[in-house]
């Protein structure tokens, strides 16, 4: 695990996209942190970081891309599958080696807050546990990103897909905003995302009878929930898609002070997800 | 060693590898022999780890290696069809993340990786970039990725692929001084190659194992007759009345050549040696034979025999299966079946062209090879044989 940790962090920063990413992201945060901070006399760094969020949804697909698909196009996935090493940790060490790269702009942030400190008052709780979520997003990041590579063989692919899943969950409460919050729509929402759960059910397991069970069940439970308590169904919708603007647990600190310990928990619960599903899509790939 | 028991591997519908069976024995060098396509890769993809089987199991020195992964793959290395080399890295570089890799502990790491670059000869671009290495290089770096360790197994998937006759040379030398220690594993499509260097050939078509044996009992079953080549100023049908009367031939192949001549492969039965009656029926003819030599092709016939044959028996019973084919090639002896037979081998040469026409190739680096031999020290099977036959002219010349 180490060995592949140590060679895919070397290969990030000689392949250029691991010095371009840290330098673009320091730069752009020290545009806003000179606007902002220095400027304007504002004192929270958090605040300022908020706007570097944009640098992730181009910067992380940059390092990500490469992890898995190159690998596989290049076959030296060969030599790491028939090493005497478990599959987890090859993926973890290259996970690592992402989550370093990402660490690395973070802790130059670190000297910001005191930058402000010695002008004058800084909220150094504040900024530091903004700048800690902001890797930990980061990290979110890395993890999906790293699973899309998994999926293919060309980075370019790999690229485009996570850039825009990463623009979606960006504009995600924009999106939110226009779903209709009636208890009517709320139903009609549920019935959808049933539908969409019995058609997967069908796809992997080829058993109509299956997955027409859970169609009608899941429609009679929610048709007969909606007779009796139509008022759970109101705004349902938005908050239950809502959860998936994953940043909406930094931007709370950012934009309100406000620290969402079960959003950190949901951080942690997607880096697991997705590095789990990675291993996953790789062992299918041995055995299709 | 190693079990393979019952090994099958579905792509979709296709049936890549059918119900495979062997067993590998310590301290021998084993081929995979097959045309491209046979399975040969994918078998040695699934031993080494790389894909599941879809039936069957691997189990490497006891250890199963879908069950205890690690703790088999401790026992092999491996060399993939294309070297699986990052190409942003320095040769040295590169071995010390396979060392590492293989769990080599880092007091050792150094001295090893040393001792491999001097085994295969990369020590002076030891500070290349791998991006920067020719072909022959990249094989050879790869190669020692695979011997790092020295595990017990070494497996090769085509190593001398893409290599210059000399390189080539240099590889079967390494393949023997490694088999002094190790069980080697190697596939290739070109004959030549398995021949010379393993001890144990398997030959396996359309993924199945149709043979299994050592090269020379593989020929010896197929009896022990030499094939003559012969190259005469006159038509294939003169050629064919030539030889006619001519005893101990059992079977002739013949096909106009460039110029007006004629080229003929005579199969001699067993034991008898015809070439100084072949030469006495064309000078008593008054036609010029042009090339009159012995060619150990037998073993081609073999694999050309067995590979080309839609259905093979699934569990290849050495007897048995080489009965049925002997007779086959016997039952054209009387003389009135001439012309027909001319027919049966020109169609089956020309299915041979369509269907294996990585054969053809392989014919074209044997002959590289042996050129080769000529050059440096090692004498091939071909060459001995010519040499002998040569010192044997000349000895009768002597006596003349």
């Amino acid at each position: 695990m180490l060995a592949i940790y140590k060679r895919e962090l070397r290969s990030c920063f000689q392949s250029m996209t691991g010095p371009v990413f840290v330098a673009f992201l320091i730069a752009f945060t020290g545009i806003y942190f000179m606007a902002y901070n220095m400027m304007s006399g504002y004192p929270y760094f958090s605040y300022t970081l908020s706007g570097s969020l944009i640098v992730f949804i181009v910067g992380i697909p940059l390092i990500t891309m490469r992890s898995f698909s190159e690998e596989h196009r290049n076959k030296t996935d060969q030599l790491l599958l028939t090493a005497p090493v478990s599959l987890p940790k090859v993926v973890l060490g290259k996970y690592l080696a992402m989550a370093t790269v990402i660490a690395i702009p973070n802790v130059i942030f670190c000297i910001f807050p005191l930058i402000i400190r010695s002008q004058g008052t800084a909220y150094l709780t504040v900024d530091y546990i903004s700048i800690g979520v902001f890797f930990l997003l980061g990290c979110v990041y890395a993890a999906i990103g790293m699973f899309l590579s998994a999926l293919t063989e060309s980075q370019i692919i790999a690229f485009i897909s996570t850039f825009g899943i990463f623009l979606v969950m960006y504009l995600w409460d924009g999106i939110l905003s226009m779903l209709p919050g009636s208890a009517v729509s709320g139903l009609v929402g549920v019935l959808i995302l049933i539908t969409a759960a019995a058609f997967y059910v069908w796809h992997m397991t080829e058993n109509a009878v299956l997955s027409g069970g859970v169609e009608i069940v899941g429609a009679a439970v929610s048709i007969a929930v909606y007779v009796l308590r139509s008022e759970i169904y109101e705004n349902l919708l938005s908050n239950l898609l809502g959860r998936l603007a994953l940043a909406n647990v930094f931007t709370g600190i950012t934009s309100n002070n406000i620290v969402d310990v079960t959003g950190i928990a949901l951080y942690l619960s997607v880096i697991a997800v997705f590095v789990f599903l990675t291993v996953q899509s790789i062992q299918k790939r041995r055995w299709s | 060693m190693i079990e393979v028991r019952n090994l099958v591997k579905k792509y979709g519908d296709h049936l890549a590898v059918d119900h495979l069976s062997f067993q590998i024995e310590a301290g021998r060098i084993y081929g995979f022999l097959g045309p491209n396509g046979a399975g040969k890769s994918t078998t040695m993809n699934i031993m080494t780890g790389y894909l599941g089987a879809t039936e069957g199991e691997v189990l490497i020195d006891g250890h199963d290696i879908l069950k205890e992964p690690e703790e088999a793959k401790r026992h092999i290395g491996y060399l993939p069809e294309q070297p699986p080399l990052y190409m942003d890295m320095t040769v040295r570089e590169y071995l010390e993340f396979a060392a590492e890799l293989k769990g080599i502990k880092k007091k050792q790491r150094s001295g090893e990786i040393e001792e491999v670059e001097n085994l295969v000869r990369i020590k002076d671009a030891e500070r290349r970039l791998i991006k920067n290495l020719s072909k022959g290089y990249r094989q050879r770096v790869g190669l020692a990725q695979a011997v790092l360790g020295f595990p017990e197994i070494i497996i090769l998937d085509e190593p001398s692929v893409g290599l210059d006759p000399k390189q080539i040379i240099e590889i079967r030398e390494l393949i023997r001084k490694l088999a002094k220690n190790h069980t080697v594993i190697l596939s290739s499509h070109i004959l030549a190659e398995v021949r010379e260097v393993c001890d144990y050939i398997m030959i396996i078509s359309k993924g199945k194992l149709v043979a299994s044996d050592t090269p020379e009992n593989l020929e010896r079953m197929l009896g022990q007759n030499n094939i003559v080549e012969i190259e005469a100023k006159t038509t294939p049908t003169e050629v064919r009345r030539i030889l006619k009367n001519v005893p101990g031939i059992e079977r002739i192949e013949t096909q106009a050549g460039v110029g007006g001549t004629a080229r003929g492969m005579v199969r001699e039965k067993k034991g008898e040696d015809i070439r100084e009656s072949v030469f006495r029926a064309f000078a008593s003819a008054g036609i010029p034979l042009l090339t009159l030599k012995v060619s150990g092709t037998t073993l081609e016939d073999v694999f050309m025999e067995l590979t080309r044959r839609d259905t093979v028996p699934a569990a290849f019973e050495k007897n048995t299966g080489w009965k049925e084919l002997i007779p086959e090639t016997e039952g054209t002896e009387d003389a009135s079946g001439h012309e027909q037979e001319t027919d049966a081998a020109e169609t089956d040469a020309a299915e041979a062209d369509e269907s294996e026409g990585d054969i053809v190739e392989a014919g074209a680096s044997e002959t590289d090879a042996a050129e080769a031999d000529v050059v440096e020290a090692g004498a091939s099977e071909v060459d001995s044989r010519e040499t002998t036959a040569g010192k044997g002219e000349e000895k009768d010349a002597g006596d003349l």
